[in-house]
């Protein structure tokens, strides 16, 4: 950990302001990114606290109702907040569900939405200067290719990086089709769908959001979604308990009897980033819900899968872990 | 009001009785001080550069930039580290060398001294451990200690560490130990043993075989990780030093350490009064507190160096990967007539390290023909160790998931093919046993599981969609006893000082050795104040090996039994003592309260005999030694481990949700602290079994998931219900206190009791630990 500057934003207006500067990172729970300047993978010269943020405009840690039946999640509400909150446990159990099953009790106590979704990769090969890696040091190499790959992405992989988008909150996010609102230095505001928060790697895997220098995530809204109601978080790891996925799928499912009438699929643990299978929500739609068509789904969902040495079973897995979702929301 | 007075409650020995931690308060308030905790004004903070090649070596440091942080005081480099006069070099050595050293170059360095892993013979090997302390540029593995920072904090010594750049000289690592070349058959040492033991003809056993299995069977790489990282705090006056240390054996360390600097070992003093764990990668010293201790001298300042959580992989330990290939051959009813156990494993480039996996076959089952057999290949990786139950947690692994597969070859109840090959008297040497209560461990584990509802056929028991699985394994370990010192004073309050150099590592032994003072001086536990953990008190065993109990406890035993005649005499031979010229034999005492048969309504107490006494405490020390008991008997623990498993047949998860024990290991001290024992080896079973591995970059040798959040142990929710019991058999012959010792067998056969399990669940026979998901799916 090299010396930095410490900063304890007051207002918004500051916080993005100073947040555009180079070198310069927000901290919220801090426990990702505390983590990584630890290890020396992450090296600001300026760390913005946010957190007394909430304290000036307590929205920012709020959970609301939107007019339209939604809800609306400040940047700043803890994870344990969220996952609690009996509205979002009726409506959105999907959400409930990824926050409870992700991380530790210790660790949803400090750690925020925004700090959530923006959680960098847990490849080994990144966490390591040691080591090659192109997300770290454009142009360096990608250690994980040739190397031990096992919890690798198999999904929105290229020849630079296989890294794992490793959280669960976004997964279940990008499936019901969040929205996320951020500030801008400017002092504007814009809304953008979470599935277009995150990138794939391609050429830049050092680029892995489309935010700009200083953006603060100040809210995401969960959509009204009839879907969402009938939803479900299904996550497989090497434990019963605080561990990444090797697998997950976020699940919703309206239907009219038997028929799926909507469905909406996330898939995580196994893509460079949260990843939603609209090819798997097509085979579904419309269709009787049978484990016959749970199993198209699955395998439209891993088509395009390009395992690893070590990790060709996440194909198998990821397809399973769909199936057993669909099969579990549907009973 | 009552008209009679309520007799008394019979008093309770307190032994065995499970009583509380005395030391339990000081840890959860933060009162227990650990090594890296003591306040010692002017500190200094080191951390450890370490390589990022696996092999080669170091041609230049650049230390410019490291050196410029504010508050960094020095940089140390294999080029400007002092040299010390006795650090050992880097080898492998040829054993044999080492061996004679360490055992103060006797005769006796290579004989074969007890079985297993932890005898006398792995101590001497702990004392001769090779360190890396910048006395030469080579590199060996990937994580090796190549440089230190001393700085005045903690954050100005890491940052300055990252900013160390250094240029290497590349060799080709040798990493993959499947293509490594093996030792030369005489250049392979296992502790205390030979490389090929044979008894009776193996060929032979297995041509007169009905059934035979042969299978290889693989363990990973694993790395122990206690809570409590690695750390010294170093601190010299004068020629004299003082290690704060975190250790399981303070006299290895003092040894170790003062060989380094040229010292004698009175110069050195070693403290350890808590130990957050250490699992056997703390059972003697390695790298960091010669560095430490050269740091505090070169800067003039005591140093404190507490390692990283990554430098835990390679620097300290670790058990070696083994690959046991297993061959059984049985008659048709179960007999069996063949065992052969060939055991490779890993060890470094620096240091020859056999992980004794073949032991327990020698001696678990009455068998005419049995070979084992060791190899081992050096590869760029850390120097492995001992790991909780080191040799027979592995070995478990292999033997008992072998006697499973002969279980079902000759479609015998895996139970009962144990018991028709039940060995009366060890096998291997032909003595008996000190004792034996392993057929009484099986039956109450059973019964208590419920393995006669088992059916055998594989995947024949279901709960909805979860297969069930129900399996069992043998456990055992060797109970070993090692001289022991202690000493005992009575003070002018009637409570008693019991002093010994052992060590705390969390099994509590602060409690336990608090109840047998207690007992044998007729004083209640509270009024023993037990203290340990430095080198100047009466030297004593490490904490290794399941020998505290058996040691620390009868050298505690006997200075309290001393500690009481020499007061009883004390009294009786006082004419102002109402006990005045009483038998001694006829004195009894309950509570520090003396009395004597023939002196009714009189009595004295200690602490009015140490008042008379003009204040003086009396003092005893003794040292105790095991007598020729362990050379007319084979001493060995055993027990008996039943899991029920269940596993989701799609998505390959296996759940444990109860594992049923027996354990037989003697006389149990503390009920309380005995179970945690059994329970801590079992959790570690099911890490072992399902989770635990080191992974290693098959082209760097570097350590790939080198913190916690990846190198998975269980959590909670891992486990379900750990159902304990113990068949309790006071064995004289192992020790004065009538234990065994708890602190290793707990792990072994855990392992295999849950492979068998997946097996019965599932059909699939998994061979290599951990059973991921991926091995089922
Ligand atoms: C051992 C361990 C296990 C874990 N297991 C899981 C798991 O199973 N599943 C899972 O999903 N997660 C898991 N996590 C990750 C954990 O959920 C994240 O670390 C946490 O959610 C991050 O939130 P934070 O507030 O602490 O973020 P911080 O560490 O404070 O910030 C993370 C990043 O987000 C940026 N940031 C924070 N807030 C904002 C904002 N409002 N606007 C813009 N940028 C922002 C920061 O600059 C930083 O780059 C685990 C973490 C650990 C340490």
């Amino acid at each position: 950990m090299i010396d930095f500057e410490y900063i304890r934003a007051t207002d918004l207006a500051s916080a993005v302001g100073a947040g555009a500067a180079a070198s310069t990172r927000f901290v919220a729970g801090g426990t990702n990114l505390i983590d990584l300047m630890k290890l020396d993978v992450e090296r600001p010269s300026h760390v913005i606290d946010i957190n007394d943020l909430a304290r000036r405009d307590p929205s920012l840690a709020a959970i609301s109702e939107l007019p339209d039946g939604g809800i609306r999640v400040g940047g700043l509400a803890r994870m344990r907040d969220v996952a609690w909150d009996a509205r979002v446990r009726e409506r959105y159990p999907v959400v409930s569900q990824s926050l409870l099953l992700a991380a530790s009790g210790q660790l949803r106590n400090m750690a925020t939405i925004g700090g959530n979704v923006l959680q960098r990769t847990r490849c080994p090969y990144f966490r390591d200067t040691a080591m090659p890696c192109n997300k770290r040091e454009p142009g360096s190499g990608c250690s994980a290719i040739h190397g031990i790959n096992r919890t690798e992405a198999v999904l929105g992989t290229s020849e630079r990086c296989i890294a794992t988008y490793p959280g669960d909150l976004a997964v279940a996010l990008v499936a019901l089709g969040a929205t996320v609102h951020v500030h801008s230095p400017n002092g504007q505001e814009r809304a953008l769908p979470i599935a277009n928060l995150h990138v794939v790697p391609g050429a830049h895997p050092e680029v892995e959001t489309v935010l700009r220098p200083g953006e603060l995530i100040t809210a995401i809204d969960l959509p009204a979604l009839a879907a969402a109601r009938r939803s479900l978080y299904l996550k497989v790891r090497d434990r019963a308990s605080y561990a990444f996925a090797l697998a997950s799928a976020a699940v919703a499912v309206e239907l009219d009897g038997r028929n799926i009438r909507d469905a909406r699929v996330g898939l995580g643990g196994i893509a460079t980033k949260p990843w939603r299978s609209r090819e798997a929500e097509r085979l579904l739609v419309g269709k009787q819900a049978t484990e016959q068509t749970f199993r198209a789904a699955a395998d439209a969902a891993l088509a395009a899968a390009r395992p690893q040495r070590d990790n060709a079973f996440k194909v198998t897995l990821a397809k399973r872990t769909l199936i057993r979702a669909l099969t579990e929301v549907t009973a | 009001m009552t008209m009679y007075r309520k007799p008394k409650p019979p008093r309770r020995a307190s032994l065995g009785q499970p009583l509380d931690r005395v030391d339990g308060r000081l840890k959860v308030t933060g009162g227990a001080r650990y090594a890296a905790e003591f306040a010692v004004p002017n500190v200094a903070h080191a951390v450890i550069v370490t390589s990022t090649i696996a092999r080669g070596r170091v041609k230049s440091m650049d230390t410019s930039a490291a050196e410029k942080v504010p508050g960094v005081i020095r940089v140390f480099t294999p080029f400007s580290a002092p040299r010390l006069p006795g650090a050992p070099k880097p080898g492998p050595h040829p054993p044999s060398q080492n061996a004679g050293a360490a055992q103060g170059g006797g005769p006796q360095g290579r004989q074969r001294q007890g079985q297993g892993g932890q005898g006398p013979a792995a101590r001497g090997a702990l004392s001769m451990r090779v360190p890396t302390v910048l006395q030469d540029d080579g590199v060996r593995y990937n994580g090796q200690p190549i440089g230190l920072v001393v700085a005045d904090t903690f954050e100005h010594a890491r940052e300055a560490a990252y900013l160390v750049r250094v240029r290497y000289e590349y060799e080709t690592a040798v990493i993959d130990w499947s293509t490594a070349a093996l030792n030369k058959p005489e250049d392979v040492h296992p502790l205390g043993g030979e490389r090929t033991v044979t008894r009776g003809d193996v060929a032979k056993g297995l041509a007169g075989a009905a059934v035979t299995v042969d299978h290889t069977y693989i363990t990973p790489l694993e790395n122990h990780n206690p809570m409590e990282v690695h750390s010294t705090l170093a601190q010299w006056e004068g020629d004299s030093l003082t290690l704060y240390e975190s250790t399981q054996g303070i006299t290895s360390v003092r040894n170790t350490v003062a060989r380094h600097f040229g010292l004698t070992p009175d110069k050195v003093r070693v403290v350890a009064y808590f130990t957050g764990g250490g699992f056997g990668s703390k059972g003697g010293p390695w790298s960091h507190e010669t560095l430490a201790a050269m740091a505090a001298r070169e800067v003039e300042r005591p140093v404190k160096l507490v390692l990283t959580r990554r430098q835990m992989f390679g620097p300290v330990g670790g058990r070696p990967r083994t690959e046991q290939r297993v061959t059984l051959g049985a008659t048709s009813d179960g007999t069996l007539t063949a065992i052969r156990h060939h055991s490779k494993s890993t060890t470094s480039t620096i240091e020859d390290w056999v992980e004794p996996a073949t032991s327990q076959t020698r001696m678990l089952y009455e068998c005419p023909n049995v070979e084992t057999q060791y190899d081992l290949v050096r590869v760029n990786v850390g120097t492995p160790t001992f790991m909780r139950a080191p040799g027979e947690s592995t070995g478990t692994f292999a033997l008992e998931s072998a006697m499973d597969e002969l279980a079902y070859a000759l479609k015998m109840d895996p139970v009962a093919l144990r018991l028709k090959n039940y060995a009366e008297k060890d096998p291997e040497s032909g003595k008996p046993w000190s004792s034996k209560s392993l057929r009484e461990c099986y039956a109450s584990a059973a019964t208590r599981f419920g393995w006669s509802r088992r059916t055998p056929e594989p995947r024949s028991m279901r709960d909805g969609r979860w297969l069930i699985g129900y399996g069992m394994a043998t456990a055992t370990y060797p109970a070993r006893r090692a001289p022991a010192g202690a000493v005992a004073r009575m003070m002018p309050n009637g409570t008693a000082w019991v002093r010994a150099g052992t060590q705390e590592i969390g099994c509590g032994t602060y409690t336990s050795m608090s109840q047998i003072a207690a007992d044998a001086l007729g004083i209640a536990p509270a009024h023993v104040r037990f203290e340990l953990g430095s080198t100047d008190m009466p030297e004593n065993p490490a904490s290794t090996g399941s020998v505290t109990a058996a040691s620390t406890g009868s050298a505690v035993h006997d200075v309290a039994v001393a500690l009481r005649q020499k007061l009883v005499q004390l009294a009786i031979s006082d004419p102002q003592s109402p006990l005045h010229g009483a038998i001694e034999s006829d004195v009894r005492v309950v509570d520090g309260r003396l009395t004597a048969g023939g002196l009714l309504g009189k009595s004295d107490t200690f602490a009015a005999l140490i008042v008379r006494n003009g204040d003086q405490p009396v003092e005893v020390t003794v040292a105790s030694r095991p007598g020729a008991d362990a050379q007319q008997y084979s001493m060995h623990s055993f027990g008996a481990v039943f899991t029920e498993v269940r596993v989701d047949p799609d998505l390959a998860i296996v759940r444990v949700p109860r594992i049923v024990t027996a354990h037989a290991v003697g006389r149990i001290l503390n009920a309380k602290t005995a179970r945690s024992q059994i329970v801590g080896g079992v959790v570690w079973g099911v890490g072992m079994a399902l989770e635990e591995e080191t992974l290693i970059d098959p082209r760097t040798g570097r350590y790939v998931n080198a913190d916690l959040a990846e190198y998975h142990v269980p959590v909670n929710a891992d486990i379900g219900t750990i159902n304990t019991a113990f068949i309790e058999e006071p064995d004289e012959h192992v020790s004065t206190v009538g234990a065994k010792g708890v602190g290793e067998i707990g792990i072994t056969g855990v392992a295999a009791s849950i492979a068998n399990a997946v097996y019965h669940a599932t059909g699939k026979r998994v061979r290599e630990l951990p059973i991921r998901l991926e091995r089922l799916l």
